[in-house]
């Protein structure tokens, strides 16, 4: 525990790595995932062909995407893009299912008395399907959280720093506190995420009872 | 680059040898299959056992809180802690064995768990009125009803463990992960790509051999696939739905279906 | 014969499911326990063949108490058919039906051919056979249910109600086929349902429970209905019992009317009479028409079909609706080939059953086995 005091600061500059490398794909893979989505459930023949591309993404390992993805976007093997756009693909792949299905769980006569009082397009699913399908599109951007912390910390072995360096370094330099100080922070991590969503979630969703754990 | 890359592809020294391409490939599927295998031992009939029974449910949460935790870092402290205690080559071997079989318990538990605990309640019901006794429900009803879910937690177990295996050559275990971290370490840009694309070519072609399975095992009665009219009336549960939007916190445990590719977290 | 002698169930956090109840459910009758949700009947089903085990009391078939038996071997014997089915999804339809007969090592052929016997008894087609559940409607998932519960030939058959999640006109043809296959092969039956008039459609006796998991009333559905114990049990059995128990009334005989019949095609001129009823070759009765509003040959557009047509040798039931629901007032009677026998009017009905007592006496009483404390 004396290796966490004395590198406290370290620690802390990692993690603050770890969110953006993290968190960033987090956001981006929503924004990108709620459109594409809402046209797999328009438009059902897109479902399939989207469901089994994120699904095929979804199967390459990490550590080759991190080092596949300078060669398609040009960039230099340690640069953090690589990392942000692996991630945010990973989340994308995690999502789309997520925000169709999401979306399908709207019950039908809702969308019916929708469209009998008017709304259309875009404004029904902003309105209506969007609000009442938070609740899958969270749980699945609870799953995309954890899963992008863990896959994160793989970064460290091409020479992204976050709390992945805690482990490598660890591992190199024979100190087990590190490498636990970096399992832990990961965790605690994860679970920030998770409580973050969860909180907007409730926020975003009022009418629903706060659920007591799982059945 | 993308030339470089492909010439090393395509050049004969690169899949010669003992520790070329070709035993490489052999050897990260062999790593896998192991893991999977060991895995599946402990994880179906463990399934099996608590789907069938409702007891000890929580190990599933408990198991799937697991994922949460980072696999490198499990990984380099298993090495850490078993390795000096192991002597010769499983040195190497048996710490990312055993961190690979750590890993893919919970997808194949809650896999197997779902899929038990997906089966109609009033198929268990007549099965056991019209006298079958427990071995026979689990053989003749639980099991293939399961089955769709339990072959899609293993599915993902696989894809699972070629994924960390190529980490664990950071620990020393051979296979594919080799080019990776040898070619980083070098500066040798070209062989590490190659071998991720390999690698990756590697899981989409397991992961399609494993859907075909799946198709040739499960019954067409569970998949829609029979052709004819289907009833609307309770269908069956599709295999592999939505999350769940129940969980309440991460270690409460996460949604336990294995949808493809929900399940598949934090291996990478 | 079943019988249940002092059953209680009572579950741990202190729920009494069922309160000591006795009752026998005669060799190759059908008895039917009913009652609101709640009042134990299920669970009173589900503990003849042990899938719930009483806290209390025996529970013997042909005299031998079932806790002695091998629970799966005694089940291999019931039929057991349940509300959604519980077909196995993963198994076709022969494959579902062979279950019990597999279990029991039969030999493969002799499944399969008993298995497409069964399915031709219930009234699938031979095509169906190779489909999988999913593929079929509630209706004829309901039958192949049925159909598996049979494969053994089991002497006993438990029905926790098997028709109610199909709709009315479905599950009026799954009883008729239910009764007519009943009527063949003999079983001992406990059948389940919330449904009064399935109850006394297809009971020999009928049970029912209040909640609590106590027996109001036992007897056969005509005394039910004109003796109900209580106000419970009136309350339960509904309004229009009186009515309906004209259906256990068999027709005296009938003070018939002839009535003047023609043929689709014959003119109508000449007939004085409001309405006439038209008949085909064989003298089947096909509808009513009015003489004073169409002119040339009758078509079948014409015909008035709103009349309900009665056996002459079925209930009073029939008969009094023939009378009430025919366009011309008069009840077309017919004999059990279909053929016109004569016309009948609602207020002769009416003195007929005036002229009937009410059943006094309960039939109940008549097996042997019946239970002497049941509150009547």
């Amino acid at each position: 525990m004396t290796w966490v005091s004395d590198h406290w600061n370290e620690i802390f500059t990692l993690a603050r790595s770890h969110v953006w490398l993290s968190g960033l794909p987090l956001i981006l893979g929503l924004v990108i995932a709620l459109p594409l989505g809402w046209a797999a459930r328009r438009w059902s023949r897109i479902y399939p062909v989207l469901i089994s591309t994120s699904g095929l993404l979804y199967t390459i390992p990490s550590l080759a995407l991190f080092i596949i993805m300078p060669i398609i976007l040009g960039t230099q093997v340690l640069d953090p893009v690589n990392v942000v756009v692996a991630m945010t693909i990973y989340t994308v792949a995690l999502l789309v299912r997520t925000v169709a299905d999401g979306l399908g769980s709207v019950p039908d006569h809702v969308l019916q008395a929708a469209r009998a009082m008017g709304y259309g397009g875009l404004r029904r699913f902003v309105g209506v399907e969007l609000p009442l399908a938070v609740p899958v599109i969270a749980a699945g951007l609870r799953v995309a959280a954890v899963s992008n912390v863990s896959i994160v910390s793989v970064a460290s072995l091409v020479g992204i720093s976050q709390l992945g360096n805690l482990m490598t370094d660890g591992y190199a330099r024979l100190i087990y506190s590190e490498i636990i100080a970096g399992l832990v922070a990961c965790v605690v991590l994860a679970l920030v995420f998770d409580g973050l969503i969860l909180l907007a979630q409730r926020l975003l969703t009022p009418w629903l009872p706060a659920q007591g754990g799982r059945a | 680059m993308i030339a470089s890359v492909l010439d090393w592809l395509t050049s004969s020294a690169t899949w010669a040898g003992d520790t070329g391409l070709g035993a490489r490939i052999v050897q990260h599927l062999w790593y896998s299959l192991l893991a999977v295998a060991i895995a599946a031992v402990i994880a179906v009939p463990l399934g099996l056992w608590i789907g069938h029974t409702g007891r000890a449910k929580s190990l599933v949460s408990v198991a799937n809180s697991l994922r949460a935790v980072p696999t490198l870092g499990l990984l380099f402290a298993v090495a850490l802690y078993l390795g000096p205690k192991i002597e010769g080559n499983l040195a190497f071997l048996v710490p990312s064995i055993v961190v690979l079989v750590i890993l893919v318990i919970p997808p194949i538990l809650s896999g197997v768990y779902a899929g038990v605990e997906a089966v109609d309640p009033a198929s268990r019901d007549a099965a056991r009125g019209m006298g079958m006794r427990g071995m026979e429900i689990v053989r003749q009803v639980e099991i293939p009803n399961a089955l769709p879910l339990m072959l899609s937690g293993l599915r993902s177990a696989f894809l699972q463990v070629i994924a960390t295996a190529t980490v664990a050559a950071y620990v020393g275990l051979g296979g594919l992960g080799r080019y990776l971290q040898d070619g980083i370490a070098t500066n040798d840009y070209v062989s590490a790509a190659g071998g991720a694309i390999v690698v990756s070519v590697l899981a989409l072609i397991v992961d399609g051999v494993l859907a075909v399975v799946q198709r040739l095992v499960v019954s067409p009665g569970l998949t829609g696939r029979s052709g004819g009219t289907r009833s609307s009336r309770r269908g069956m549960s599709g295999t592999g739905e939505a999350v769940a939007p129940e969980s309440e916190s991460l270690l409460a445990g996460q949604p336990d279906r294995p949808s493809q590719p929900a399940a598949r977290s934090a291996a990478h | 014969m079943i019988r249940f002698d002092g059953v209680t169930k009572q579950y741990p956090d202190g729920t009494v499911a069922v309160d000591d109840l006795t009752l026998t459910a005669p060799t190759g009758k059908i008895t039917v326990l009913v009652g609101p949700s709640g009042c134990g009947k299920t669970t009173s089903l589900r503990m003849i063949n042990r899938m719930i085990e009483p806290t209390r009391g025996t529970i013997s078939l042909d005299g031998q108490d079932t806790a002695r038996m091998n629970e799966a071997e005694m089940r291999r014997g019931i039929g057991y058919v349940i509300q959604h089915a519980g077909l196995f999804p993963h198994r076709t339809v022969l494959d579902n039906v062979g279950t019990v007969p597999r279990l029991l090592g039969w030999d493969k052929k002799e499944i399969r051919e008993r298995s497409r016997e069964l399915l031709d008894r219930v009234g699938l087609a031979p095509e169906l056979a190779d489909r999988y559940p999913s593929q079929l409607s509630g209706g004829q998932q309901q039958r192949v249910g049925v159909a598996r519960a049979l494969a053994a030939d089991p002497p006993v058959m438990l029905m926790d109600e098997p028709f109610s999640a199909v709709d009315p006109v479905v599950r009026d043809q799954l009883q008729d086929v239910f009764l007519d296959l009943q009527g063949e092969l003999g079983k001992t039956i406990v059948f389940v349902t919330h449904d009064i008039d399935e109850a006394i459609k297809l009971g020999d006796q009928v049970a029912v429970l209040r909640v609590g998991g106590k027996l109001a009333q036992i007897s056969d559905p005509a005394y039910l209905l004109a003796h109900p114990s209580d106000d419970f049990v009136a309350d339960f059995v509904g309004r229009d019992r009186g009515y309906r128990s004209l259906q256990f009334q068999p027709s005296p005989k009938l003070p018939l009317a002839h009535e003047r019949t023609l043929l689709v095609g014959e003119s109508t001129d000449g007939m004085s009479s409001a309405w006439a009823l038209v008949v085909d070759n064989e003298r089947r009765p096909l509808g009513w028409v009015e003489p004073s509003r169409v002119e040339g040959p009758v078509t079948t557009e014409m015909l008035h079909r709103g009349g309900t047509v009665a056996r002459a040798s079925g209930s009073l039931r029939g008969v009094l609706d023939a009378a009430l629901s025919s366009p011309a007032r008069r009840g077309v009677i017919v004999d059990d080939s279909g053929s016109l026998v004569g016309t009948v009017r609602a207020h002769e009905v009416l003195s007929l059953i005036e002229s009937v007592d009410r059943p006094d006496e309960d039939l109940a009483d008549a097996f042997a086995e019946s239970e002497p404390e049941t509150s009547r």
